[in-house]
């Protein structure tokens, strides 16, 4: 319990030191948002029919890329290499990373989902649903990117790498997320979309980290 | 506290060491010697588990693992001595007193940069910070990889002393080093080609 909450507290500092690599991805999410209405044309009405399907591969595309970083720094260091001399539990300091990822970077894309969807026109209900699928959903896509992040952390260039491997288990969480919401939309009951999702997160909570701390082992192991 | 019977490492289909057998008993330190790229390092990873594509029996006698200096130091940049130095204790499950660690920056001579973060020190500074977990931390073996390179030399006698306090309580260490270490006690030698 010591290491994982020392471990976020950590986390959170060194990048409330350096702020960029949690504020890109946000900034990035915001461009690709605003694009869109340029794009397609201001009609709200073509907007809120695709603004689900552009809010979510947006934010799957912010996330992705803050997920290269969240065990590379570490591994650089030598950090990674104590943990797994220390034996101290591998398990809990990837949960500990993925929460600090997952405040660095799900929580942020959740608090700027509103206005994602102002700028796309999406009703009350549709805003609502979107950002609750998105609370859902953020910590699984954290928690799932880990395992590509660990996999991948003892390559020079991981990154287009952690995409390749991550994207299949993504598709399952985005294609019920945004049913959610188009769901939502067109008023009819989202109850059994939320509890999927919830069953998703559950299920990655407990077998996550053990893939997470496994590929950690790997790595180091060199 | 530790014997290693037999083993042995290929490494990239190259031979680095076999056969080795030796042992570590408390109050010694063991020195490996050899050449650039002879297996120094690996053979110190080999010994604390970290790299496994090995052979051989080699049993530790310890209840915890070794406190080890790698070549990747183990300290981050973006957090200040006093940080990664907490971190050292919170890695070995010890409630370190803050006392300690002051005295630890002080006899490391890192008074006054208490509060800079590890990227504003210099090569030598940092490689002192990581030394800090030898001295705030209770472990009764080291494994240390190179622990002289980038020290100056009033850090090179601080060093040889602490060294010195360790096998006087019989602590166990084993250093990989190609500089000569000074200090009143047998030295056991493990040269690979």
């Amino acid at each position: 319990m010591n290491l994982f909450i020392a471990s976020v507290q950590r986390d959170l500092l060194v990048h409330f030191r350096h702020p960029s690599e949690v504020l890109n991805p946000l900034v990035f999410f915001i461009v690709v948002i605003s694009l869109f209405p340029l794009g397609i044309g201001p009609e709200p009405g073509q907007l809120k029919e695709i603004a689900p399907g552009i809010v979510w591969v947006a934010a799957l595309l912010a996330t992705l890329m803050s997920m290269d970083s969240m065990f590379r720094s570490d591994f650089e260091d030598g950090s990674l290499e104590q943990i797994v001399l220390s034996e101290q539990s591998t398990f809990i300091f990837v949960l500990a990373k993925v929460v600090s990822h997952w405040l660095l970077s799900g929580l942020p894309l959740v608090l700027l989902m509103p206005l994602a969807a102002l700028l796309l026109f999406l009703d009350e209900a549709g805003v609502w649903a979107l950002t609750l699928s998105l609370l859902l959903v953020s910590p699984t896509l954290s928690l799932l990117g880990g395992i590509g992040a660990a996999l991948t952390v003892g390559l020079p260039r991981g990154g287009l790498l952690v995409t390749i491997l991550v994207m299949p288990l993504y598709v399952p969480v985005l294609v019920l997320a945004t049913a959610m919401v188009q769901a939502a939309e067109a008023g009819s009951e989202t109850t059994g979309y939320v509890y999927w999702l919830l069953a998703i997160l559950l299920g990655s909570v407990c077998l996550a980290p053990i893939a997470t701390a496994a590929a950690v082992n790997v790595a180091t192991d060199q | 506290m530790l014997q290693v019977r037999n083993a042995g490492c290929e490494r990239d289909e190259r031979l680095l060491f076999e056969d080795l057998s030796f042992s570590l008993s408390p109050g010694e330190l063991l020195q490996v010697v050899g050449g650039n790229g002879s297996g120094k390092s690996t053979l110190l990873r080999v010994l604390l588990g970290l790299y496994t594509e090995c052979y051989g029996d080699i049993d530790w006698a310890l209840d915890r693992p070794p406190l080890y200096l790698g070549h990747r130091l183990g300290i981050k940049q973006s957090l200040t001595v006093i940080e990664n130095l907490r971190w050292f204790g919170v890695l070995r499950e010890e409630a370190v007193n803050e006392t300690r660690i002051e005295e630890a920056v002080y006899k490391l001579g890192l008074s006054g940069f208490e509060d800079s973060l590890c990227s504003h020190l210099s090569e030598g500074q940092r490689k002192r910070v990581a030394l800090g977990q030898f001295l705030i931390i209770d472990n009764p073996c080291w494994v240390m990889d190179e622990p002289f390179s980038a020290i100056d030399a009033d850090g090179l006698s601080f060093l040889m002393a602490i060294l010195q306090e360790h096998l006087d309580v019989n602590g166990g260490i084993i250093i990989s080093t190609h500089q000569p270490i000074t200090i009143d006690r047998p030295i056991n030698t493990l040269a690979l080609q």
